[in-house]
């Protein structure tokens, strides 16, 4: 899995050197947000010519499902400093991992030593991919444009696979399409929310 | 440079405290499941939008057929379980010919 992360932090630091972004973004992005799929949203819009605000805001909304980890796993991230530096490794894989485990101690371990291992694996990543991508003249002659969308996609499919969450998306896929023309980039992602409240608008599915 | 800087602090102090809030905040509060609900699929449905507009459009314009064409091949595979590695390379690749062929 540290493989995985170090190959998609790769892929970031890459695409994000080869869209026209400084080198520097794409690693103080990992140091100091530490959360791949917000890093994506950022840089996709700002690269996209997007207002910064409006990157920051879907970057925030992207995190904001970690205030429900840290209500599910904040018993094993400790208490004062600890807390603090328990809280920066908190990300998707070290939440999954201690939630693998039955019991305190052992959940405690899995999520420290994930989280660890994981920050260490994806800044080296986006370092290599960093310094990887200065190195490309022509990122659109390699294709580099189509490997941002993939990486993202493959990213959230398994999310997609849930019925109700894919029809959210889909709609919230319409409302950003048909407005992108009209509007600053940015602005079409955080308006396919809306998609989310034609969801919760249906009845919920019925407990067989 | 400065405002880039600044957005990205304000991303890493917000992100920051979302992740915070929970450890703090858990002795004192639950959250409710429809709530958590709500934030998971948000996330998803965000990033599906960026997936899209990213694929579609260079700013305000539907600019390429060999950026989508290539989006729809790493789609295919991810969709089969191919590994990460080969989605990329396939979106990438296939981007890569079709411009080599001539195609926008």
């Amino acid at each position: 899995m540290c493989v995985a992360d170090g190959v998609v932090g790769l892929s970031f630091g890459a695409i994000t050197v080869g869209e026209g972004l400084p080198v520097w973004l794409p690693m103080l992005l990992s140091v100091v947000v530490f959360a791949g799929a917000a890093q994506f949203m950022f840089v996709g819009l700002v690269a996209s010519g997007g207002n910064p605000v409006a990157a920051v805001l879907a970057g925030l909304l992207v995190n904001l499902r970690h205030v429900v980890f840290g209500f599910t796993v904040g018993d094993v991230v400790g208490r004062g400093w600890q807390r603090a530096a328990g809280s920066h490794v908190m990300v998707d894989e070290s939440v999954a991992f201690a939630l693998a485990q039955p019991d305190g101690e052992r959940r405690r371990a899995a999520y420290w030593g994930c989280g660890v291992l994981v920050f260490v694996c994806w800044n080296v990543g986006v370092l290599a991919g960093a310094f990887l991508g200065t190195a490309v003249s022509d990122p659109a002659a390699l294709g580099l444009d189509a490997a941002f969308p993939a990486v993202l996609l493959a990213l959230v499919l398994p999310a997609l696979r849930d019925r109700s969450t894919a029809q959210a998306a889909a709609v919230g896929v319409v409302v950003a399409l048909a407005t992108a023309p009209f509007l600053q980039a940015g602005l079409p992602v955080l308006l396919a929310l809306s998609g989310v409240v034609v969801a919760l608008a249906r009845p919920e599915p019925v407990a067989a | 440079m400065t405002t880039l800087v600044a957005a990205v602090l304000v991303l890493g102090v917000g992100t920051f405290a979302f992740r915070y809030a929970g450890p703090a905040l858990r002795e004192r509060m639950t959250l409710p499941p429809r709530v958590e609900r709500l934030l998971g699929m948000s996330t998803i449905v965000l990033l599906a939008a960026l997936v899209a507009t990213s694929t579609m459009l260079d700013g305000r314009e539907f600019d390429s057929v060999a950026r989508p064409a290539g989006v729809v091949v790493g789609a295919v595979l991810a969709w089969r379980r191919a590994p990460f590695v080969v989605v990329v390379l396939a979106a990438a690749g296939t981007a890569a010919v079709l411009r080599l062929l001539g195609v926008p």
